[in-house]
């Protein structure tokens, strides 16, 4: 695998966050997750979405925050912000009434169809691996508008078959998903370390669609548990901009903290 | 009427073995000095509920004060995992857990119908996902009034105790909150027994002023605290600032049994309440946690003589 990201001027982390927050343009409701998320969404905002409303499951609506957050609890998001509610409000009022435009998930294990794990990994009753369960994760899936994944790509979280499908994605029958009467149209992109995928409309499949720089088409295909499908227009990520590594770099995550 | 007690007398009346304990707070507010007192009373074959398990129910957990969970995110927010829950799920060691998971929407909705008095909540949550699997209580139901339209509904959540943590309240444990409010309301309404813990008992003047911002009403509570810096390391917004750097040093004491237990020996039976520990953090801590202020602005709600 490549490992060329530094030499050209930014880390994978920076390429990821830069290639979400191009995917937030013109959105109003956004529901942040810690970490990544929480950056692509201030990059967005100071970028390609002005009018970004910074939603978190904790009951803050309208975030501004003045340092980066470490939960999505930080006392910063409370602080300025346009409204705090209470739980049940968010969940009720905001979420599963249908406010929320786009949101940010990711988890131990995703398939083909964008159906995430956050449970178990191994025999829910005899786990090898305890992970944190859904959280908001499965309503959120259920309920905002379109789905946002940003996960590290590997043989073990991109897999064939999940261990327990906490959150729901496509279904893999496009006329069985028209049919959920769900808010939601779930996951649109996957932004990994390595490429970007869409989802194809026919077949609610993760579709390749952009290599990051120095990465080869065998090193996604070596990180993950099913043979991909490809974009016939299959392209090169777009970098970092100056501005965008500026931003980054400066204002959304001077200490480094997730983009070293 | 006063409520006012001290933590050791408010969990000793208050708190008994094998009842289901509800210490809540979303990342904010989370009294941490209680579960403490919990731990240095050696209480035993609690239930615990809490929608996010994180670093408080982790040392409870490790201390062996609970044999079951009910939640709905277990972890160290912005760290990783919770040590002492995963090696009891995991490995039974040194004893098995039984848990019982909803998701964050189930949660706060288990506390609405046990708040409100209903049999269940129904929500729009849990299609095509496998948690129903593994939790019964969560069930699938038709609406009364359009046989296609599916929801889940989930039980009421009706604690024994329930803890949770204020800014402020009078004495008669009138309390009120501002910034992140979690499930503070909806779970002190749904439990038969509630402790109020804050970081100062104001005059009931004070709240009177403000009825807005009254969260929890003292007919609802039974004991009222004065414990200033009871969330640490959670945070009390405009008292003082998460310590995050004890979120990640937790990450390595809860690792191994052994570390873990040093700590309890030291930051929790070795202490007799949390003043003491307070004091063994030193001045020059607070000080480093305490926020710049930001007040509100008045409001003003007329006087109608």
């Amino acid at each position: 695998m490549s490992e060329a990201g530094a030499d050209l001027g930014y880390t994978k982390a920076e390429l990821m966050i830069a290639a979400s927050a191009r995917q937030l343009g013109g959105v109003s409701n956004c529901f942040v997750g810690v970490g990544l998320p929480n950056i692509v969404c201030n990059l967005a905002q100071r970028t390609v979405a002005p009018d970004l409303q910074l939603v978190y499951e904790s009951g803050v609506f309208g975030a501004r925050p003045e340092r980066l957050p470490l939960s999505i609890g930080d006392p910063t998001l409370a602080t300025g912000s346009t409204a705090v509610t209470s739980m049940f409000d968010l969940f009720a009022f905001y979420l599963q009434a249908g406010l929320i435009d786009v949101a940010f998930l990711g988890g131990a294990q995703i398939d083909r169809h964008g159906n995430l794990n956050t449970t178990v990994i191994g025999d829910y009753a005899d786990p090898k691996v305890r992970l944190p369960g859904s959280g908001g994760a499965c309503e959120i899936a259920i309920h905002a508008r379109q789905i946002l994944v940003i996960m590290r790509q590997a043989q073990r979280s991109f897999v064939e078959r999940l261990d327990f499908r906490t959150s729901p994605g496509h279904s893999g029958d496009p006329a069985h998903d028209a049919a959920r009467g769900w808010h939601g149209g779930g996951p649109s992109s996957v932004v990994t370390d390595l490429a970007t995928y869409g989802f194809d409309d026919a077949t609610g499949e993760m579709t390749l669609r952009t290599l990051h720089p120095g990465v080869r088409l065998d090193d996604v295909r070596d990180n993950m548990g099913w043979e991909p499908r490809i974009a016939s227009d299959l392209d090169e990520t777009r970098p970092p901009s100056e501005e965008e590594l500026g931003l980054i770099r400066e204002e959304l995550d001077p200490g480094g903290v997730y983009t070293k | 009427m006063s409520k006012v007690a001290t933590m050791q007398d408010a969990v000793r009346d208050l708190v008994r073995d094998g009842d289901t304990v509800a210490i809540e707070g979303f990342t904010h507010l989370i009294c941490f000095a209680a579960g403490h007192e919990i731990i240095r009373q050696r209480r035993r074959d609690l239930t615990l509920a809490r929608m996010t398990p994180d670093v408080i129910y982790d040392q409870m957990i490790g201390a062996g004060v609970a044999s079951k969970l009910i939640f709905s995110w277990m972890g160290n927010p912005g760290v990783g995992n919770l040590h002492a829950v995963r090696r009891r799920i995991e490995k039974a060691d040194p004893a098995p857990l039984e848990i019982e998971e909803y998701s964050h929407f189930g949660m706060v909705c288990r506390y609405m119908a046990g708040a409100s008095n209903l049999p269940f909540f129904p929500i729009r949550s849990y299609y095509e996902s496998d948690i129903p699997s593994v939790n019964p209580k969560i069930v699938p139901m038709s609406s009364p009034y359009d046989e296609d339209d599916q929801v889940f509904v989930v039980p009421p959540l009706n604690p024994d105790v329930a803890i949770v943590h204020a800014q402020r309240a009078d004495a008669g444990g009138d309390a009120q909150i501002w910034g992140l409010l979690g499930c503070q309301k909806e779970v002190a309404f749904a439990a038969r027994r509630v402790i109020v813990v804050v970081e100062e008992v104001v005059e009931e003047s004070v709240i009177r002023r403000d009825p807005n911002r009254t969260v929890i009403p003292g007919a609802v509570v039974d004991a009222v605290v004065e414990e200033p810096f009871a969330c640490h390391p959670s945070f009390a917004q405009g008292y003082y600032d998460r310590d995050n750097r004890f979120y990640l040093e937790w990450d390595r004491i809860a690792k191994e049994p052994e570390t873990l237990e040093a700590w309890l020996d030291e930051w929790v039976y070795g202490l007799s309440n949390h003043a003491e520990y307070v004091q063994k953090f030193g001045d020059a801590h607070w000080d480093g946690l305490r926020p710049e202020p930001a007040l509100s602005g008045e409001v003003d709600y007329g006087r109608y003589a």
